[in-house]
């Protein structure tokens, strides 16, 4: 063998294209007789549609159609059908791909126009004259069940989406015997997603009453089967592809009205539609997250363990369900966290509001359900006067109880297991980078009137979810290698270590290898780029399918050599005789096997070199960490300064660990700004405040410190790499940690911070309360 | 309401002219005029950076300069960086070794905004770069490994020069 590949930090083979200015986003496809579309987006967060006059649009030169949902036809004359449908969903609102009758958020498209370009259809956007009837608007989630609410939708019952619960042990009893109960209000506010590359929609009508999609999203089979679906079409007649696409965190998992009316246009004015998503568009009609509301109890014994949680949350799912009841149930199922609880129970209400749909962004339901599990342990500890670090050690899963059943069920209502870990050395490993002076700092800092906080966090994160991915790997009679697999990269770097992990099975260079994913005309079937899961299913997937190949290239250079199978190796593009100088190609036993014309097969072989691979999860694995921060906050200012951030993670085996770095790095400053920057406003009326970057804050290089990363490696014994998922474990921990040091630094006036975003004017009125 | 005026710009290294509308930014001449979609448009409100290239030796953000403005200026887009015969300009080699990208969709701008500050600043300190940055946003990376590719790319300049 040459060089082992997995675990090796290479160099990514997608970059030299991106770097040379040579990738090929939504928006820069190109095609003869291509149109551009511009949507006309509701005004009102809830309305009654009375008339809309397209008549002045039209007339502007360089107009090709204007469409209403009417003017759609009996094809878009329904909603679209639920993309995760549930049993738990009480009111399955979904969009039309133009609304017709009413709008439920601001930004709902409920007419377009398609034009020569976008400027004009831009233009001719502004020119359409839309009567609403305003209705009631209801915009506070918390208020969303009160009886005089308005109701989101019209005809509605109540604002309830779902009611889920989770419960475990004997609650009652454990609280009732418990030393000590403690009560906690948690408030999150959400944010936005925020890929620097918007969504956008591609739509090519091709002969043989055929479309291409191109898409700008993480999961083009769900995609083409929505399509297919709604159009009533084979699937066959529809293909769905992802090109390079700059960046997906969640949101570009949904399905949006826009990638069905864009199809439509595209199918009725047989001729190709573009539309690329503005920053504007995005702010108002990309799905968002974080909207929660919490209050908690928590029961520990004198040592600070842990024993029981228990409380009600109100989840602001939005106008829409977009995205099944994903986001909270993850809210849910992300109990207990890494600690060992003797009963729980939860319940969550989901309600609408008229706001943008809250999905799953990077962490789904995780981060604020670790936000208000670690203020709960920081609670403990501060009210006993133990150690923060101790209440975690004495609560968490302890090494030898691998695998640990939480007494909490899944998604498909299965018993939730944590495969493997060692929580107490991630925290361990982390406070001991951290070194052991910093409470003398902290107490020097306060003599001179300054104040260092000191925060933890930790964190459990279920990966590699259900059901499959799958890959092709196909050795071609030029020696050259693809990998296919329906796995969408967002910029991962999926083609990467697909590639390092095929070429130890195949002993070939990482350079003679190229990927195609994210396209329904090279691969079958696919899930999507979601929940950390393509390392675990698509990594495992070629993994599979590479071993096969490998297989069948030693059994057919056994016959074409006539030697021992048993005596050849695959190394530099050869399978060898170790020491002998008898060796064949892996391209000309990929042309023998792909046959001649005229020629028989080799005996007991099926033509071709390649083989196909389903990596099936039955069962999540679980990653972990402990995240340490130490910051600086100015009390007159209410600034915050992030003076180290120390990350102790375990994702299992490292497939590339320069990748895994760069997943957590993102990860952990997603969460930083959710914890000090990101929040998405919107008024009493529903109308969005914050809709460009000067009034929605993205966190920026000067914000930032280095993040210090600490890689442990518990194999996951659930698949053959032995990986667990590393895309959103950054991010999970982070705002629970930035927040319980800021809390830690303001221990003196005796500020306890149980929300966030914290922005400094907030943080000032905070300390103001306590002066 | 066309109000068609003709530009004349050179465009990495080659003269090139074009009809415009008075209202269109730089950012979308250069990618729907010439072409040149290497530049990206991330906010068209002058915040993200994407859209940055570098006219007259001066870091640009393409989606706030009118076109018109840009008449008879050297700009410089990501698909100049790289030398004549295709090797890779020492930040673009930089970004590649320290994984200074992920979805690459910001890349460009980050690319243009250190190719118009680093020769004159090579040994730049961090600081000097994440302030330098602070104008472009990434949400993938973090930013540290572009603060790094910065870093090592300064040391090669200086060593080039």
């Amino acid at each position: 063998m040459g060089v082992r590949q997995f675990g090796a930090s290479v160099r990514r083979l997608e970059d030299p294209r991106l770097l040379r200015g040579n990738g090929r986003y939504l928006d820069d496809i190109r095609l003869a007789g291509l149109v551009h579309i511009a949507f006309v987006r509701s005004d009102h967060a809830h309305a009654r549609i009375r008339t809309i006059d397209m008549t002045a649009a039209r007339k502007l030169p360089g107009v090709v159609a204007c469409f209403t949902g009417r003017d759609l036809g009996a094809v878009a004359a329904r909603p679209m059908p639920q993309m995760i449908p549930s049993p738990l969903l009480k009111q399955s609102k979904t969009y039309y791909p133009l609304a017709i009758d009413e709008v439920c958020h601001v930004g709902v498209p409920l007419a377009l126009v398609v034009a020569e370009t976008r400027a004009i259809a831009e233009d001719a956007a502004a020119l359409v004259a839309v009567d609403y009837e305003p209705l009631p608007a209801i915009v506070d989630w918390r208020r969303a069940l009160d009886a005089e609410a308005p109701r989101a939708h019209l005809g509605s019952p109540d604002n309830l989406v779902a009611a889920l619960h989770s419960r475990f042990g004997d609650v009652e009893k454990t609280f009732a015997s418990a030393p000590h109960v403690f009560r906690e209000s948690f408030e999150i506010h959400r944010g936005a997603c925020h890929s620097m590359e918007g969504r956008g929609v591609v739509a090519v009508p091709e002969p043989g009453d055929k479309i291409t999609v191109w898409t700008s999203t993480q999961a083009p089979y769900m995609v083409r089967r929505m399509l297919a679906e709604y159009l009533g079409r084979a699937e066959r007649t529809i293909r769905v592809a992802a090109p390079d696409v700059g960046g997906g965190f969640g949101p570009k998992g949904v399905v949006y009205p826009e990638e069905l009316a864009v199809p439509i246009v595209a199918l009725a004015l047989a001729r190709p539609v573009k539309w690329a998503e503005d920053r504007r568009e995005h702010f108002l009609s990309t799905t968002q997250q974080r909207d929660q509301t919490w209050n908690l109890e928590v029961a520990a014994d004198p040592s600070g363990r842990l024993l029981a949680v228990r409380g009600h949350c109100v989840h602001d799912n939005g106008g829409y369900v977009a995205y099944g009841v994903v986001a909270p149930v993850t809210s849910l199922a992300a109990f207990p966290g890494p600690y060992t609880l003797a009963a729980l129970d939860i319940k969550i209400d989901v309600v609408f509001t008229n706001t943008v749909p809250n999905t799953p962004i990077r962490g789904a339901g995780r981060p604020t359900t670790c936000f208000v599990l670690e203020r709960l342990a920081d609670r403990v500890a501060r009210q006993l006067g133990i150690d923060r670090a101790e209440v975690r050690r004495r609560s968490f899963v302890k090494p030898e109880q691998f695998p640990y059943t939480t007494g909490t069920k899944t998604r498909d209502g299965s018993p939730i297991s944590y495969d493997s870990g060692n929580y107490h050395a991630c925290l361990d490993a982390a406070l001991n980078r951290l070194g052991t002076d910093f409470a003398e700092r902290q107490r020097r800092a306060r003599q001179q009137g300054r104040y260092l906080g000191l925060g933890m966090a930790s964190y459990v994160e279920d990966t590699g979810l259900a059901p499959f991915e799958g890959a092709t790997v196909r050795v071609e009679p030029t020696g050259k290698i693809v990998i296919q697999t329906g796995a969408a990269s967002q910029g991962q770097g999926h083609a990467t270590i697909f590639a390092q992990i095929c070429a130890d099975q195949l002993g070939v260079d990482l350079n003679n290898i190229s990927v195609e994913s994210g396209d329904t005309a090279s691969f079958p079937l696919g899930i999507g780029t979601i929940a950390s899961r393509v390392a675990v299913t698509g990594g495992s997937s070629v993994h599979m399918a590479a071993a096969a190949v490998r297989a069948k290239a030693l059994k057919a250079a056994a016959d074409m050599l006539e030697v021992s199978e048993s005596d050849l190796v695959l190394e530099d593009g050869y399978a060898k005789v170790a020491g002998a100088d008898v060796k064949v190609s892996l391209a000309s036993i990929a042309l023998k096997l792909d046959g001649s014309s005229g020629m028989p097969m080799l005996a007991g072989f099926e033509p071709g070199l390649a083989a196909t691979a389903y990596y099936e999860a039955r069962k999540n694995t679980f990653a972990n960490g402990t995240n340490v921060a130490e910051v600086e906050v100015d009390i007159e200012t209410g600034a915050v300064k992030i003076l180290r951030y120390i990350v102790a993670h375990d994702c299992g085996r490292l497939i590339n660990p320069m990748l895994v770095d760069g997943q957590v790095r993102g990860g952990v400053v997603h969460g930083i700004g959710n914890a000090l920057f990101e929040r998405m406003v919107y008024d009493e009326q529903g109308q969005p405040l914050t809709t460009t970057f000067a009034d929605y804050l993205l966190p920026l290089a000067t914000d930032i410190p280095r993040i210090e990363i600490i890689h442990l490696e518990t194999p996951s014994p659930l698949n053959p790499l032995g990986v667990k998922g590393a895309g959103e474990g950054g991010t999970i921990p982070a705002a629970a940690c930035i927040i319980s040091a800021i809390e830690d630094a303001l221990v003196p006036i005796g500020v306890r911070i149980n929300e966030h975003p914290i922005s400094p004017d907030r943080l000032v009125a905070l300390i103001h309360e306590l002066a | 309401m066309s109000t068609l005026r003709r530009i004349a710009l050179t465009v990495n290294g080659t003269r090139r002219t074009c009809e415009v509308e008075a209202r269109e930014h730089l950012g979308d001449v250069l990618r729907e005029k010439l072409g040149l979609t290497g530049t990206h448009i991330g906010c068209e409100h002058g915040v993200c950076g994407a859209c940055t290239v570098v006219v007259d030796g001066l870091a640009v953000r393409s989606c706030l300069m009118l076109s018109v403005q840009a008449d008879g200026s050297t700009v410089t887009t990501v698909e100049g960086l790289a030398a004549a015969d295709g090797a890779l300009h020492p930040l673009q080699e930089a970004f590649w070794n320290c994984h200074g990208l992920q979805c690459g969709f910001c890349t460009p701008g980050m690319l243009m905004t250190l190719a118009a500050f680093l020769p004159a600043r090579p040994d730049a300190t961090e600081a000097d770069i994440r302030e330098v940055i602070s104008g472009n946003i990434c949400r993938c990376t973090g930013y540290e490994s572009i603060v790094d590719a910065a870093l090592e790319a300064g040391q090669r300049m200086k060593k080039g020069a």
